[in-house]
């Protein structure tokens, strides 16, 4: 049986491990490729274990403590031994970052949470922080908008880094719109569990959205970027929708958020 | 105030289909929030500020029996005098025995928070006394029989035609033909009632902003004015004050009050700032004179030494929920107690019990922004994640979103039981979406598709493809 654990590149270069997300891994697999595409790019070699599940943030944001440390604990284990853990996600990477040291807190494993905390990055900021990325070699024409979502905004301090690179994108005109920075009403559990007023606070940022003049919405992302696909689908909107790393790694043979696979050959 | 709380999601439904409101709400979402950002930019030091506003508290925090203490002896010095309360009960009798001391028939009131919490109007109107709400959104609510849907903007969920029509049935003397239509034309209208009101009433009641320890004064800040006739025109003035609001030092206020009105309303100061030490000196040219502070426990100490004592920094400043996407969807009233957004998501709770609160701090998004803009640094999602805790320990968490999380973790705890059994899951779901790219319903998702569209999975898992990759990148090697 082949390993599922596969170096890319040179071993000289960072180990990086990537934290696909449980969203990305059964929602939309071409987000972690995006993923692996702009960290080789960039001069990493990207391993991803195939023991890994979600983060724990359900649990912990339920208050279930102790399920949150356990499926924590598989991330745990899972990534030992790596440079640096990567996720195409403020939200998970917050999680493990601010979350896992306080959730292990007066546990055996408090030492190790803390130092893969510290190695733990958002896929964005980790290119442009870390690996020091300036410019995608990349063309995509398209007024697009870019969501602040939440956790990478206010936890790990992400903003001008996408706008950065989306910069460098050719053919992208950026274009802001209204309270980029206000919650798309997502939130996890919170949309389940209070879904008209979540569904209220994703109507305000449909139309921020749409009168932004954008055709294209990105988000680092996945939960905010459902909601809002279905947001404006359910609405009729024509803006696509699609995860910032897509962009940047120039997948746009993937059919957007919520839109059927072209029936094309290949 | 009776409890409403435990409704929450009626209470946001009701709220949610309701344009008047809705329309009100629109107001708060664009007109706090920018004025904040530029004041807080006009001042470098400002998140300098909030580390010692929040370093002033967390030291009278842990030293609060001695701060307590010297504050009242200087209270006695100066002439007044502290009714301790543990309870609002205990509060309410304190404020209704001085009231019938002095054979009170009408009490002026400023703007207290603390004083819908402890319901004390209705106290008093039981009691045969009027009180006269003087601030004038409180002036407003009152007419209308409602409780603040705000804790700086009580009547922020009143249009302007509503009050105008709330006036003309209530105001017996106004003219029909005279315009209304203006928001200062509502404004000299409740003044000149009120003015009539200030001279009548036998006690003065306010809240307090502030209580300073070395000086033995109440602080008050408003922006009309209206606390300082509510205080100084009656023979008796209480004021009604809950333990954390005391602060060492005059200069330990001075530096609170520069991040207050920055972070409510975008002031750099609010119009008025108002110091009260005891009563009337015979020098003095007006004052009441008795002064009397009834000093409420009502909960607050229990909080101490627990991961709520965080939440006793509160300056009452409102950013939290000024900047809420929730508070902003549903308004104050959703809430169903005193104190809304945020901030009440936290301290109803700890006041309340969470049994009846539960909600609250369940309904939010944990985005962040209440704590990025609390003055204090409360941590404010940090806290309402305690009380999920709280509750999922205690078992008052409901049940069946207790078995789908603990099912699912059952399942994310195990990483080959996941791979199966969610490649089954996508698998099917990636099918039935294939054609569309999305679905319009689905079982067991109704939260979601009642509203929007679920986008579909492309059917097999980031990790299925990339195993898949790599031992194809193997065999061609
Ligand atoms: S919690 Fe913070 S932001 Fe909210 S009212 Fe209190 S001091 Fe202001």
């Amino acid at each position: 049986m082949a390993s599922e654990e596969h170096s890319v590149a040179p071993p000289k270069m960072p180990r990086v491990g990537l934290f696909v997300t449980c969203l990305v891994d059964l929602f939309r697999p071409s987000i972690g490729f995006a993923a692996v595409k702009l960290l080789e790019d960039a001069g990493c070699s990207v391993v991803v274990p195939s023991a890994q599940t979600c983060c724990g943030q359900p649990a912990y944001n339920s208050g279930d403590r102790k399920d949150a440390r356990g499926v924590a604990r598989t991330v745990l284990r899972a990534f030992r031994g790596l440079d640096y853990v990567v996720a195409p996600s403020g939200s998970c990477a917050g999680m493990i970052r601010e979350h896992y040291p306080k959730l292990f807190a007066g546990e055996p494993e408090e030492a190790e949470a803390e130092a893969l905390a510290s190695r733990t990055w958002e896929l964005i900021s980790f290119l442009a922080d870390v690996m020091k990325v300036e410019r995608v070699e990349c063309h995509w024409p398209a007024r697009a908008t870019y969501h602040d979502s939440c956790s990478g905004l206010r936890e790990l301090g992400i903003r001008q880094q996408p706008r950065q690179l989306l910069g460098s994108v050719e053919g992208l005109e950026l274009v802001e719109m209204a309270e980029a920075e206000v919650c798309c009403g997502f939130g996890g559990t919170f949309c389940v569990k209070y879904p008209e007023i979540s569904d209220s606070i994703v109507s305000k940022k449909a139309e921020n959205i749409e009168n932004s003049g954008a055709e294209l919405l990105m988000a680092g992302d996945l939960g905010c970027l459902m909601n809002m696909a279905g947001k404006l689908q359910r609405r009729g909107s024509r803006v696509e929708v699609r995860h910032v790393a897509e962009v940047l790694a120039g997948q746009q043979e993937e059919p957007a958020i919520g839109e059927p696979a072209k029936q094309v050959a290949k | 105030m009776q409890s409403t709380s435990h409704a929450f999601k009626q209470n946001a439904h009701r709220a949610l289909h309701d344009p008047m409101l809705q329309k009100a709400m629109g107001h708060v979402r664009s007109g706090f929030i920018d004025k904040r950002v530029q004041a807080a930019a006009r001042l470098p030091e400002f998140d300098q500020l909030r580390d010692q506003a929040k370093a002033i508290k967390d030291h009278t925090l842990a030293h609060l029996d001695h701060y307590l203490e010297r504050y009242e002896a200087k209270v006695l010095e100066m002439g007044g005098k502290v009714h301790w309360c543990a309870t609002a009960e205990e509060a309410r009798e304190a404020v209704l025995s001085i009231c019938r001391s002095l054979d009170a028939r009408t009490v002026t009131k400023g703007k207290s928070m603390l004083s819908e919490e402890i319901a004390l109007n209705e106290h008093l109107e039981a009691n045969g006394i009027e009180p006269v709400e003087t601030d004038l959104g409180e002036y407003i609510i009152q007419l209308r029989k409602e409780p603040p849907s705000h804790i700086i903007a009580p009547a922020v969920h009143v249009n302007k035609e509503q009050v105008e029509a709330d006036f003309r049935r209530v105001h017996k003397n106004l003219p029909p033909e005279r315009s209304l239509s203006e928001a200062a034309q509502l404004v000299d209208e409740a003044r000149q009632v009120l003015r009539q009101r200030y001279l009548e009433a036998d006690v003065g009641i306010t809240g307090a902003n502030f209580l300073i320890a070395e000086t033995g004064t109440s602080v008050i800040v408003t922006n009309e004015g209206n606390g300082d006739l509510t205080q100084t025109l009656p023979k008796a003035h209480i004021v009604v004050a809950s333990l954390e609001k005391v602060v060492p030092t005059l200069e330990d206020c001075a530096t609170i009050l520069r991040v207050l009105a920055r972070s409510a309303t975008g002031q750099e100061f609010s119009s008025y700032t108002t110091f009260s030490t005891g009563p009337r000196r015979p020098e003095d040219p007006d004052g009441p004179e008795e002064y009397h502070v009834i000093l409420l426990d009502n909960g607050r100490s229990s909080m101490l030494g627990t991961e709520f004592q965080d939440m006793l920094r509160c300056i009452r400043c409102g950013a939290c929920m000024n900047h809420c996407p929730v508070y902003h969807a549903v308004g104050g009233h959703s809430y169903g107690w005193v104190y809304p957004g945020p901030m009440g998501a936290v301290l109803t709770p700890s006041l309340i019990g969470v049994e009846e609160a539960g909600h609250l701090p369940n309904a939010s998004t944990f985005c962040g922004r209440c704590e990025a803009v609390c003055p204090m640094r409360i941590p404010l999602p940090k806290m309402m994640r305690h009380w999920r805790e709280r509750e999922f320990e205690q078992h008052q968490a409901p049940a069946k979103a207790r078995l789908a999380i603990e099912a699912w973790a059952f399942v994310a705890k195990r990483p080959r039981l996941y791979r199966w059994a969610t490649s089954l899951l996508i698998g099917a779901l990636g099918r039935a979406g294939r054609r569309r790219g999305r679905f319009r319903e689905l079982p067991l998702a109704g939260g979601w598709t009642a509203h929007r569209d679920f986008p579909a999975p492309s059917g097999r898992s980031f990790q299925a493809r990339w195993a898949e990759q790599q031992r194809r990148g193997r065999a061609s090697r």
